[in-house]
């Protein structure tokens, strides 16, 4: 789905660039906690959770406005090969966005953890406990997070070259503030 | 001003190698935050590796306190815990309990006499859906002082230098309180005899957000009946096991709950440092044992008694064990659950 407009809207930019902050976070403290032993464990532990639902409900906003809004059309001269990518690119990051969080609280769920996001508020569980469940689930998310990452990387990477060597407008369509001057 | 766009296919190298820059500047971030720029830190993956046996993990169970077996059971509060901490757990009530008696060891065919140190591990929950877990054992101090000095003992005593025990007691020589235990302390004839002792410190948030610093313990009501490792052997090597579900089957089994509060400036970041004996303590409930199950099956088998897992109103203090117990616990737990095929007559089922 496309709209006529050159830019993302203002929220779906905003919402973009909070998840961005997120989600980075999240996957430097995911293989950070899982790495320590030390009293930062329980600290990044504890943010962990809570940041994994609030990425679940902006992810599920953000869908949203996405479906509300639509997404600029790409450049009709960018090669159909990039277009595959940039279009599909976008459901993967989607379906993580929402996934990973979902996985994860499944995972806990299976292995009969309380869901404890602060204080006494807490999550129901949503899956009994079961370890071959468990393992499937915490294998996705262990697995999936370096995927994240990984399609990040190519994500800046991408956008980067779109900026610097083609400066075709695909960055200003989420830039935060305007870069360069609008076509007359 | 922004720079004016060339044509597409123009070759410069710029801007690849600021793209490049980017890339592998985060990637490295990454590598070091995950640990594989730094391979002197402890992980929980080396931490759990150095709990096994020269043969390796025994595959399917847990990497410490390997044996053991499950009851079920009540804790009946009795309401004095509401002064120190504002958990539903210490309103007076009965709450149910699934635990489980165990022995300190890697190895889960350990003959009983073989294993010096025993432990208890409850899981506690509320209507409310929260939950306390803890894991206890029956020494009164811990070995060592810290996470780093623990996986410095599992090093020196699985290895085949001469001096390597000698050496280690020389840098940690707390663990001579804990050795002085070990030595001369007698033996019990069951798991319903032993005084199981949280070690670690917490602090309880009371309801107007004061903390206090604290210790627990779990004080039988069963007269201890001393024995000898000899005399425990002759009577087989899972006699405790045996035993304890007689006791039970015979007769619910009790224990006090008793919590000791810190003065100001008792040491609460070390556990072999034990309080002054003087100090105020809470009987803030009974634990009773009601049925005893294998472990194969039973409810305990696929709960990780993290010491972590807590109500609000309890919290974690200076004491650096919780967080690096957790953080092994999880290790083993995500280890030996995708083992599950290993375990004994369960492997079917899942």
């Amino acid at each position: 789905m496309t709209t006529s407009r050159k830019r993302f809207t203002a929220p779906q930019r905003l919402l973009h660039w909070l998840m961005a902050i997120c989600i980075l976070t999240m996957l430097f403290i995911g293989v950070g906690m899982v790495s320590t032993i030390t009293s930062k464990y329980l600290t990044l532990v504890q943010i962990h959770k809570p940041l994994g639902i609030a990425i679940l409900a902006l992810a599920l906003i953000r869908l949203t406005l996405r479906i509300f809004y639509g997404a600029p059309a790409l450049p009709p001269d960018l090669p159909e090969p990039i277009k595959l990518a940039a279009n599909l690119s976008q459901y993967i990051f989607y379906a993580l966005m929402i996934g990973m969080p979902l996985i994860g609280w499944g995972m806990l769920s299976a292995a009969s953890y309380p869901v404890v996001l602060f204080g006494s508020v807490h999550l129901p569980s949503i899956l009994p406990l079961n370890p071959s469940l468990h393992t499937w689930l915490w294998r996705a998310h262990h697995y999936l997070a370096f995927a994240f990452f990984a399609f990040i990387l190519m994500h800046v990477a991408a956008i980067l070259f779109h900026k610097l060597i083609r400066n075709d407008g695909i960055f200003e369509t989420m830039a935060p503030v305007l870069t360069r001057d609008e076509p007359k | 001003m922004a720079e004016p766009s060339t044509s597409p296919g123009t070759f410069r190298l710029k801007p690849l190698l600021i793209i490049a820059t980017v890339v592998v500047v985060a990637a490295v971030a990454f590598a070091y935050t995950a640990g594989w720029l730094t391979p002197h830190r402890i992980t929980p993956k080396k931490l759990v590796a150095a709990l096994a046996p020269p043969g390796g993990p025994a595959l399917g169970y847990r990497r410490n306190h390997a044996k053991g077996i499950c009851f079920t059971g009540t804790f009946e509060a009795n309401g004095d815990g509401s002064a120190l901490s504002k958990a539903t757990v210490f309103e007076r009530g009965q709450y149910p309990v699934v635990g489980r008696f165990n022995l300190g060891t890697a190895d889960p065919k350990a003959a009983d006499a073989m294993v010096r140190v025993r432990g208890l591990g409850v899981q506690i929950m509320t209507p409310d859906g929260q939950q306390w877990r803890s894991a206890m054992i029956d020494a009164p101090i811990f070995a060592v002082s810290t996470p780093q000095g623990f996986y410095e003992l599992l090093t020196a005593s699985g290895s085949k230098e001469p001096d390597a025990m000698k050496n280690f007691i020389a840098a940690h020589p707390e663990f001579l309180g804990f050795l002085g235990w070990v030595k001369g302390a007698p033996w019990t004839e069951s798991y319903a005899e032993e005084h199981y002792n949280s070690l670690n410190s917490f602090l309880f948030v009371d309801s107007a957000g004061t903390t206090h610093a604290v210790r627990w313990s779990l004080v039988p009501a069963a007269q201890p009946v001393p024995i000898t490792p000899d005399e425990l052997a002759k009577r087989g090597p899972d006699y405790l096991e045996q035993e304890i579900t007689q006791r039970v089957a015979a007769g619910p089994q009790r224990w006090t709950m008793v919590v000791t509060v810190a003065n100001p400036g008792d040491p609460t970041a070390d556990p072999t440092k034990a309080w002054p004996s003087d100090r105020r303590t809470v009987e803030v409930g009974t634990l009773t044992v009601q049925q005893i199950e294998p472990e194969r099956d039973g409810p305990c088998l696929n709960i990780n008694f993290d010491p972590t897992v807590l109500p609000s109103g309890i919290a974690t203090s200076d004491d650096p064990f919780p967080a690096a117990r957790s953080a092994a616990y999880s290790r083993s737990y995500n280890s030996r659950t995708a083992e599950a095929s290993n375990y004994p007559g369960t492997g079917a089922k899942q």
